[in-house]
């Protein structure tokens, strides 16, 4: 039946596709919890992204170590603030990085310390200068110890 | 039966093997089965406390190894300030990556607007990221299976499996996706899965200092997130999208978009 060999021909394309599927697909790609509509995926990947490193360890980790500086912030103003935020993240200090990299810029302190009034917005209960009246160009903690912040004399000169 | 219609037999035979085996693997309902997981992770934004200070997205671009220095972001903070007039402006410098260290509107190109204070009638802060969408419209346009929703809600993307079509991208009605600079592939804010499905919270949630972003699991009734939920006010982003989001807002605005 002549007519009949393009039909073949696409049965063959077919069983072609299903055959390279087979060697193409893993074996763990198909339909998971969510259904067929949201849950069509390739279940290692989950292990993949569970396997994705953590750079920002949490004070809990700085403690290990470094419990004075950690006790000392946490009855100052500051304590709602991680360590990591300005200090950097940890990764795997004390082996890699040997030294985090701190951020004594201006620019940090006025992340939220830039006087706001904003009558709808917590910002506006912070204590904040214009950054461009109040020294402008130096750095913060010339005169002011972010880790004592709430004792309201400035550093003195060493 | 000679050769020929051996070998003839053989590959037919073959070949149907092949196709039901095939078949079976797409359609076979068993492997189908209910999400019974005892997590479903959401968050929780308390936009009265945010002060825009930016470590959030500081934070998440460092830990998610997402290029500081491009316009990219997994999660990012607006400003909205309405004037006595009524208008609204919007902005998010560098998706506040640095913080809000000015006062004033970037309006984009290179333009700027200060408002005076005595004309600010309205003004706060806006933390976004990822919904997590119940019915994520980004997962359902997906060709590849390339990104899903795994058993803990959370919706997550295959990045040897994407083809960097972009359809998610443009599916998204929040704008939460966008191209890896890197890798090349669609890239978006996963709540810090390999931190939160260790116990961990997401690097935004550590470093806010103001208990603004929390995240809690909604199947836990004794969890705090689910508690504030339950009994708040809360508000969605976009519901008339139909996607389900379950990032929850206190102090949602209608200025927010």
């Amino acid at each position: 039946m002549h007519v009949l060999r393009p039909l073949y021909v696409v049965l063959t394309l077919v069983a072609i596709i299903f055959i390279a599927r087979i060697f193409w697909i893993p074996d763990d790609f198909g339909i998971h919890e969510q259904g067929y509509t949201y849950g069509w995926y390739r279940q290692t990947n989950v292990e993949e992204w569970k396997d994705f490193t953590v750079k920002y360890r949490g004070r809990d980790f700085c403690i290990n170590c470094h419990a004075l500086q950690t006790q000392k912030l946490a009855s100052a103003h500051h304590k709602n603030i991680e360590c990591e935020n300005c200090h950097g993240p940890a990764l795997a200090h004390p082996a890699e990085p040997l030294k985090l990299v701190l951020d004594r810029s201006r620019e940090l302190c006025l992340r939220c310390h830039t006087r706001l009034i904003y009558p709808t917005s917590q910002r506006s209960q912070i204590k904040g200068i214009n950054p461009d009246q109040h020294n402008p160009g130096l750095e913060c903690a010339l005169c002011h110890n972010p880790h004592e912040a709430s004792r309201p004399q400035v550093r003195r000169s060493k | 039966m000679n050769r020929r219609c051996f070998i003839k037999l053989a590959v037919k035979g073959t070949a149907a093997v092949v196709l039901a085996k095939g078949l079976d693997g797409i359609f076979r309902p068993a492997t189908v089965h209910a999400g019974t997981a005892p997590r479903r992770f959401v968050f929780l934004v308390d936009t009265y406390k945010c002060i825009g200070c930016g470590f959030c997205v500081k934070a998440c671009k460092l830990e998610n190894e997402i290029p500081f220095n491009a316009n990219v972001s997994r999660t990012w903070v607006e400003k909205y300030v309405v004037n006595a007039e009524g208008e609204v402006f919007a902005d998010t410098p560098q998706e506040a990556r640095n913080g809000f260290i000015t006062g004033r509107i970037d309006l984009g190109h290179g333009k700027f607007k200060d408002i005076p204070q005595e004309k600010i009638k309205k003004a706060f802060f806006v933390p976004k990221l990822c919904n997590q969408c119940a019915k994520p419209s980004c997962v359902q346009v997906c060709p590849v299976g390339a990104t899903y929703q795994n058993a803990d809600g959370v919706v997550l993307v295959d990045r040897k499996w994407c083809i960097g079509c972009g359809y998610c991208i443009m599916a998204c009605p929040y704008g939460m996706r966008f191209f890896h600079p890197v890798h090349h592939v669609a890239d978006k804010c996963n709540f810090c899965y390999h931190r939160i499905s260790q116990g961990m919270k997401p690097a935004c949630v550590q470093a806010c200092p103001t208990g603004t972003r929390q995240i809690g699991n909604i199947k836990d009734p004794e969890d705090p997130v689910t508690k504030i939920i339950r009994t708040q006010r809360v508000a969605v982003h976009k519901p008339e999208y139909g996607t389900d989001p379950q990032v929850y807002f206190i102090g949602l605005s209608e200025e927010v978009r």
